[in-house]
C-alpha cells in the first residue's frame, strides 16, 4: 500500500519535472541542430553559435541587456537593502504600514501597468524638465531598478528578521558605535542575502520584456525584445543557440546563489 | 567601605513605559560594589527592561541611573563601563571564538599582542583553552555560554549584567555552572547583576535578591531573609513552597497578637511583627518546618493537628506529603529521608502534624 503510494508520488514528481525541463532540454539539443528548419533534425553542428556571434544585432542587444542588468542589480541591491533594513529594524515610525505597502506593491503590480505608468512619467518629465531626453538604456534601467529593489527589500527584510536584535546590541555593548555595528556585524551576516538579491535583480532585469518594451526608445533593443521580434517572424535556429547561452548564464547564477545561501545557513544554523 | 561603595549602582525613581504598558514603575535601588545581586521575577515583571536600562539599551522614561557616582541615564551602551551577557548569548556567528571574545578589546583599539594575551587568560578562566578557532555553531550550549561570559568580561567592566544566564542549560550543567559563576565573581570582584525567573538560581547565587512584580520591587534582601521573613503572601509563595493558611485576628496588643487559624487547630498566639489593621490575615508555614509522625505527640503543651495523607511524592532526598487535616484543609509537609528504610508513611495513613511556634509567620494581604 505504502509502496504503491510512494510509487505514485514518484511518478507524479517525474512527470512534473519532465514537463518543466524537457522543453528546455529540447531547446539546448536543437541549438546544435544542423538543419535550417527548427523542427527537423539534421545532425550535430555549431553553425548557429557561429552565426550568432557574427550577428551584430544580437550581440549589441546582449551587451545592452547585460549592462542594464548589472547596473540595475547593483542599484536595486543598495536601495533594497536600505528599505529592507528599515522595515526589519525600525519597529515604529509614522507611515510604516504605508511604506511597507508601497515597497511590496511592485511585486504584485501587473507589468503592463508598471510599464505604462513609467512611460507616462518619462514622457511628462520630458515635457516639464527636458529629461530624460531620448528614451533607451537610461529609462529601461530606472524602470528595472524600481521593481527589482522591491524583491531585494523583501529578501533582506526576511533575513534580518531571522537575526536576533541582540547580536547588534551585543556589539554595541562591547563598544562599537552604530556605524561600526553595521559594518562589523549586520553587513557580514546579510551579505549572502545581498548577493542573492543582486543575482535575482540581475535575472529579473535580463528577463524583462514587457516593461522594457514600454519605456524603451527607438535606439535601444534589449535581448528579450529582440528575441520576441525575431520569433514573430518565425523561430530561427540561432534563437535556440542564444537561449542555450542564456540558460547557462542563469543556471550558473542560480547555483552560485544557492551555494552562498547554504553556506550561510550552515554558519547560522545554531544561532 | 565608603559611601560610594555602598551605592555603587544607584537607580533613582526609574520608570519605563512602552506606549500604554508600564514595564518599570518608579523603581529605587542601590547595589553595593562587588555584590552579586539578583532581580527575580516572573516573565513580564519588568526585570529584563530594568537590566536593559542599566546596559543603556533602553533609556528610562523617568528617573536616573548612576554607576560609580556618574550619571549614566542617557549614556550610550558603547560608552558605559558595563557589559551584558544575553540570554541567547548573541555570539557573532561569522566570527570564531577568539574573534568573539576579542571584539570588545579590538573596539577599544588595543594592540594585537595585548589582545592575544588577554583572550588567552579569559579562555583559561572559563576553561575553554583550545577552542579559539571554533565557530559558534560548533559549540555546545554550555560552551557557548562560557564564550558569551568571557566576551562580556574581557573589558573588565565595572558591572556585569546577566540576563537569565542559565536558562538555556540543562539542570545538571546549570548547577555546576552556578558554582563556577560564583567562583569567577569572587576572583574578579566585579559587581554582578543577574536577572532570572528561577528562584533556586537566585537563592544559590546571590548576596541579595530583589523580587519584582508588575514593574516594582516587592522585597529586597538576602536570600535567607526573604525566605524566612517574606513581607507579603506574594513573596512567600514566589520563593519556595509554603502553606498559606487563612486566619482571623481575635486579640491584638502592641507586641502580641492572637489569631484563630482553623487549619492549625484553633487559636495561636504570635509575636506581632506586622502592625496590620486588617482582621483577615494569613499564617504562613514552610513545609520543611512541619514535623509529621504516625504517633500522637505526648508532650503536654505541644499543639498538633490530626490529618490523613492524601498524596505523597518521593524525591529521594526528601518526601513531600499533602495532608488533609480534620478541619478539611491541605497542609504540605516535607520530610528529610535520613534513614535508608522503606517509606513508613504512605497514602491514607493517619498522621499528626506538629511545628515550632517560631516557624509561623503572620502575613497581611
Amino acid at each position: 500500500m505504502l509502496n504503491q503510494r510512494s510509487r505514485f508520488i514518484f511518478t507524479a514528481l517525474c512527470f512534473g519535472f519532465a514537463f518543466l525541463y524537457i522543453p528546455i532540454l529540447l531547446v539546448i539539443i536543437y541549438s546544435f541542430n544542423d538543419s535550417r528548419l527548427v523542427t527537423v533534425w539534421g545532425g550535430w553542428s555549431f553553425r548557429w553559435y557561429v552565426e550568432l556571434f557574427n550577428n551584430e544585432n544580437i550581440l549589441d542587444a546582449a551587451i545592452l541587456s547585460f549592462q542594464i542588468a548589472a547596473i540595475t542589480a547593483t542599484f536595486a541591491t543598495i536601495m533594497g537593502t536600505m528599505a529592507g533594513f528599515i522595515m526589519a529594524r525600525i519597529k515604529q515610525f509614522r507611515g510604516r504600514l504605508l511604506f511597507s505597502g508601497m515597497i511590496a506593491s511592485p511585486l504584485v503590480m501587473p507589468e503592463v501597468i508598471t510599464g505604462l505608468s513609467l512611460l507616462l512619467l518619462f514622457v511628462s518629465l520630458q515635457d516639464f524638465i527636458g529629461w530624460p531626453g531620448s528614451r533607451g538604456m537610461n529609462t529601461i534601467t530606472i524602470a528595472h531598478i524600481t521593481f527589482s529593489m522591491a524583491y531585494v527589500a523583501v529578501i533582506i527584510q526576511s533575513r534580518l528578521t531571522e537575526i536576533n536584535d541582540s547580536l547588534e546590541e551585543a556589539a554595541m555593548d562591547l563598544g562599537a558605535r552604530p556605524l561600526r555595528v553595521l559594518w562589523d556585524i549586520t553587513l557580514p551576516i546579510i551579505f549572502p542575502a545581498m548577493i542573492a538579491g543582486w543575482l535575482l535583480s540581475f535575472t529579473l532585469s535580463l528577463d524583462d520584456l514587457v516593461i522594457a518594451s514600454f519605456v524603451s526608445g527607438p535606439g535601444a533593443t534589449t535581448l528579450p525584445m529582440l528575441i520576441f521580434s525575431k520569433v514573430r517572424l518565425g523561430v530561427s535556429p540561432d534563437i535556440n543557440a542564444l537561449a542555450t547561452i542564456l540558460i547557462l548564464v542563469v543556471t550558473l547564477g542560480l547555483c552560485l546563489a544557492a551555494w552562498i545561501t547554504s553556506r550561510q545557513n550552515r554558519s547560522l544554523s545554531q544561532s | 567601605m565608603t559611601d560610594s561603595d555602598q551605592k555603587f549602582i544607584e537607580i533613582k525613581g526609574v520608570s519605563k513605559n512602552f506606549g500604554e504598558v508600564i514595564a518599570v514603575d518608579n523603581v529605587d535601588l542601590e547595589i553595593k560594589k562587588g555584590e552579586l545581586f539578583s532581580i527575580l521575577g516572573a516573565s513580564g515583571s519588568g526585570k529584563t527592561t530594568l537590566l536593559r536600562i542599566l546596559a543603556g539599551l533602553e533609556v528610562p522614561s523617568q528617573g536616573s541611573v548612576l554607576i560609580d557616582g556618574v550619571d549614566m541615564t542617557t549614556v550610550a551602551p558603547y560608552d558605559r563601563p558595563v557589559n551584558i551577557m544575553f540570554q541567547n548569548y548573541a555570539l557573532f556567528p561569522h566570527m570564531s571564538v577568539f574573534e568573539n571574545i576579542a571584539y570588545g578589546l579590538k573596539k577599544e583599539g588595543m594592540e594585537k599582542e595585548g589582545i592575544q594575551e588577554k583572550v588567552e587568560r579569559m579562555l583559561a578562566l572559563v576553561k575553554l583553552e583550545g577552542y579559539e578557532n571554533r565557530k559558534p555553531n560548533q559549540l555546545s550550549g554550555g560552551q557557548s555560554q562560557r564564550v558569551a561570559l568571557a566576551r562580556s568580561l574581557i573589558k573588565e567592566p565595572k558591572v556585569l549584567l546577566l540576563d537569565e544566564p542559565m536558562a538555556a542549560l540543562d539542570k545538571k550543567l546549570r548547577q555546576s555552572t552556578q558554582f563556577e559563576l560564583m567562583d569567577i565573581h569572587y576572583e574578579l570582584g566585579i559587581t554582578f547583576v543577574i536577572v532570572t525567573h528561577d528562584q533556586e538560581e537566585a537563592m544559590t547565587l546571590s548576596d541579595r535578591i530583589a523580587i519584582m512584580e508588575q514593574g516594582q520591587f516587592v522585597q529586597i534582601g538576602s536570600p535567607n531573609l526573604i525566605y524566612e521573613n517574606p513581607k507579603s503572601k506574594f513573596v512567600a509563595d514566589f520563593l519556595g513552597n509554603i502553606n498559606l493558611l487563612e486566619a482571623t485576628v481575635t486579640e491584638q496588643s502592641d507586641d502580641r497578637i492572637v489569631v484563630k487559624c482553623e487549619a492549625l487547630g484553633g487559636e495561636l498566639e504570635l509575636n506581632n511583627q506586622d502592625q496590620s489593621n486588617t482582621s483577615q490575615m494569613t499564617v504562613a508555614l514552610r513545609p520543611e518546618k512541619v514535623m509529621i509522625e504516625k504517633t500522637m505527640p505526648t508532650e503536654n503543651e505541644q499543639k498538633f493537628v490530626k490529618g490523613m495523607v492524601e498524596d505523597f511524592g518521593y524525591f529521594g532526598n526528601l518526601s513531600i506529603y499533602r495532608v488533609r487535616t480534620e478541619s478539611d484543609h491541605i497542609i504540605q509537609v516535607s520530610k528529610q529521608n535520613r534513614d535508608r528504610v522503606e517509606q513508613s508513611i504512605k497514602w491514607d495513613d493517619e498522621v499528626y502534624l506538629t511545628w515550632e511556634n517560631e516557624s509561623l509567620m503572620l502575613l497581611g494581604e
